[in-house]
């Protein structure tokens, strides 16, 4: 008799399906009267992590405002995929400006609300990981420093998937986009300093910094809840693997973004007025290799010949956050 | 009630009896004061609800005022030469999305060399973005301008660019009626946006429209634009009745009935044009001047018009276009089809003199005025630096 893998969901408690949970407890996308934010047929590749992700964002912040959010979208695969004109898959009030603008345009609608005496209307900016980190980090940091009542969504795929896969300074050591290509001794992206934008929003002191992945909904819905509950700056950093850019299949994203976590690269964690608060601990550590090997962008790490030497500095970025995050103490 | 009173104190006040609700604003010369005399009647609560919000650069507070207008706030900032550049692609979006933004620019150069001095280089680089774009011939002009120019925006839904001379204009204390808030109430209604972003009857604002409509968009823009044209005369008039005063809308001729030769130009020159044709009218040349208000959509019918029986025109240029030459030039051009004189004067804040508009004026009667010619061109620093860089012409 052959082994039968473990399923996920046949691993333990904190697995448990919503049919367990009692009615109020269940995730937003579990009620059928879920507002459907960004509703079906849009145009987002199969197995879409941004797309996941900005559902349950918006799906959560309709249910904890009744309704009462305006969204303000950046440049980007989820503003095209979602609003080809004439049509639009978004069933909420939104608006999109400009590539690098989003923080400072939903600025703008909050001041508007708040002359207007709208004190119940709630504002969400998204972008993805070139908006945030990249082109639209002026206007973020503007936003986070005058403490304007928006909160901020990154969609972090790792480099610009719209254009075509191109290098972000989101995107990992080592990850092979089409301007970082894999030739030389250090194929793919550079090895450097990074940047850690969760770590500059929390240096700005603002009241909320969470970051949050596609593979744990409930904790991204927790925190969107907790987000739109707090009043000021706030910011959310959501890894949401690309099956394009990534080289995945497109039923694996749930399980590529566990393995960021549980690898140790992308900690999960929230901080408030610039402190870390809390941290959600790997249950089972896994090497780096599992969650590299996954993906095409780090086929060169393994084939023609292993580079043990580049596997073993990305092995120990993530031994550094789960050091400095202390992401095994939990158990 | 007229007053002694600084250009950008006056124009100040006259935005803050527009009741704005959101002003974003970034510092840049010589735009300052406008946003600091705003900055300091939000604070006193006397424009309340208004918001001042100290954005991170211009692209950033255009973006703030896209994203207020956007939410239904009647927005209004101010900025100037490299602002201006840096605001670019806001510039396209706020018009693109038709939001009825107003913003003053302060007229100034653009580097390098870097220099704050006035010319309109800035505003003319910015002629084809979608805004309309009307030129303050004095600080009583600029006044009244910004009351209307929150009028035609919410009109139209289309931003307005109120464009005033830097240092020249924002920076002199000369005698101004500041619009008072009850001929303001009753010229300006409230902001009653075309689409609005809200929850209660949401819909999606800047959509992606691909080859199928993008022509036809662009066509609709436009024929909005134009509407201007129709709109500025009247609502001049009527704001002028409520003011009693006469409001210049889209042209300003002066003593062109019998002109043989009119000088065309924008701005805070038309004064010192108008002195200077009064001289040369003593030594028997009848010259007149066509001030033009509205520069974006361009008035080509009333330009033709005002230009049908003049011999020569020259443009007065306080910008030009490098490669080519005159900048609003090309626009009387193709409204008159007659050759034309071309003067680029004033840039970087060399100031247009009397004198040197006479001695212009003398040339161009004599048909001794280069088709493109450099109003006081030191042209022995010319030649120093051609000898020195090898220069070929």
């Amino acid at each position: 008799m052959s082994v039968q893998p473990v399923k996920f969901y046949q691993v333990g408690s904190w697995a448990a399906g919503n049919r367990l949970l009692r009615p109020e407890d269940r995730s937003v996308q579990a009620d059928p009267q879920r507002a459907n934010s960004l509703t079906s047929g849009h145009r987002a590749c199969q197995g879409c992590g941004e797309a996941l992700g900005a559902r349950y964002v918006l799906d959560t912040a309709s249910r904890v405002t009744n309704g009462r959010i305006v969204a303000v979208n950046a440049t980007g695969c989820l503003e095209v995929f979602s609003t080809p004109y004439p049509e639009s898959a978004w069933r909420l009030a939104w608006l999109h400006s400009l590539f690098g603008n989003a923080a400072a345009v939903a600025s703008g609608v909050a001041a508007a609300l708040r002359v207007r005496g709208d004190r119940d209307t709630r504002v969400i900016a998204q972008a993805g990981d070139g908006g945030t980190v990249d082109i639209g980090l002026g206007c973020l940091s503007g936003m986070f420093e005058r403490g304007d009542d928006v909160l901020f969504v990154c969609y972090d795929n790792e480099a610009y998937m719209n254009t075509g896969v191109q290098r972000s300074a989101a995107t990992p050591p080592a990850a092979r986009t089409t301007t970082t290509p894999v030739v030389g001794a250090v194929p793919g992206n550079r090895f450097g300093q990074g940047k850690d934008v969760p770590r500059i929003a929390m240096a700005h002191r603002i009241p909320y910094v969470a970051t949050a992945t596609v593979a744990d909904l409930r904790d991204l819905e927790a925190k969107v809840a907790k987000a739109i509950g707090l009043r000021g700056a706030r910011y959310l950093h959501v890894l949401v693997p690309c099956p394009l850019g990534w080289g995945t299949a497109s039923g694996d994203t749930i399980r590529i973004a566990r393995l960021a976590t549980q690898c140790g690269l992308f900690p999960v964690y929230e901080a408030e007025d610039g402190t870390v608060t809390a941290t959600t601990p790997i249950r089972r550590q896994v090497p780096v290799e599992e969650y590299l090997k996954a993906q095409a962008r780090y086929a060169h790490l393994f084939a023609p010949e292993p580079r043990r030497d580049l596997i073993d500095a990305i092995q120990a970025m993530a031994d550094h956050n789960i050091d400095e995050y202390k992401l095994l103490d939990g158990e | 009630m007229l007053r002694q009173i600084e250009g950008s104190r006056a124009v100040a006040e006259a935005v803050a009896a527009c009741r704005p609700q959101v002003i974003p604003a970034y510092p840049i010369s010589p735009q300052t004061h406008i946003v600091e005399a705003l900055a300091e009647l939000v604070s006193a609560g006397s424009l309340a609800p208004c918001e001042f919000l100290t954005a991170e650069s211009e692209f950033g507070a255009m973006s703030v005022a896209i994203g207020a207008s956007a939410a239904g706030a009647r927005a209004y900032t101010a900025t100037a030469s490299q602002g201006l550049l840096f605001m670019v692609e806001a510039l396209y979006n706020a018009s693109g999305l038709g939001l009825p933004i107003v913003m003053t620019v302060a007229n100034r150069a653009i580097g390098a060399p870097i220099n704050i001095w006035n010319d309109q280089s800035d505003a003319m680089s910015q002629r084809d973005c979608g805004w309309i774009q009307l030129y303050a011939r004095d600080n009583q002009h600029a006044a009244d301008l910004h009351v209307l120019a929150f009028r035609l925006a919410e009109q139209l839904s289309l931003p307005v660019m109120v464009c005033m001379d830097g240092f020249v204009l924002t920076h002199a204390v000369e005698r101004v009626d500041v619009p008072d808030q009850s001929t303001v109430d009753a010229f300006l209604p409230p902001f009653a946006p075309r689409q609005v972003l809200d929850p209660g009857d949401p819909v999606s604002i800047g959509a992606m429209v691909g080859p199928e409509a993008f022509t036809e968009v662009r066509y609709l823009a436009h024929l909005r634009n134009l509407d201007a044209l129709e709109r500025i005369p009247a609502l001049a008039k009527e704001y002028g009745a409520l003011a009693g005063r006469e409001v210049p809308g889209l042209v300003t001729p002066y003593r062109m009935v019998d002109a043989d030769i009119a000088v065309v130009a924008l701005g805070s020159v038309l004064g010192t044009l108008a002195d200077a044709v009064d001289s040369v009218r003593a030594d028997g040349i009848r010259a007149g001047v066509l001030g033009i208000t509205a520069y974006r959509p361009f008035p080509f019918e009333q330009v033709r018009q005002a230009l049908r029986k003049v011999r020569r025109v020259v443009v007065l240029e306080r910008a030009f276009a490098v490669g080519v030459g005159g900048i609003v030039s090309a626009d009387v051009y193709s409204a008159i089809r007659t050759p034309l004189w071309t003067v680029v004067a004033g840039l970087g804040g060399r100031p247009v003199t009397a004198g040197s508009l006479r001695g212009m004026l003398r040339e161009a009667t004599t048909d001794r005025l280069k088709p493109l010619t450099f109003l006081d061109l030191d042209h022995d620093r010319v030649r120093r630096e051609l000898r020195a860089v090898g220069g070929a012409r």
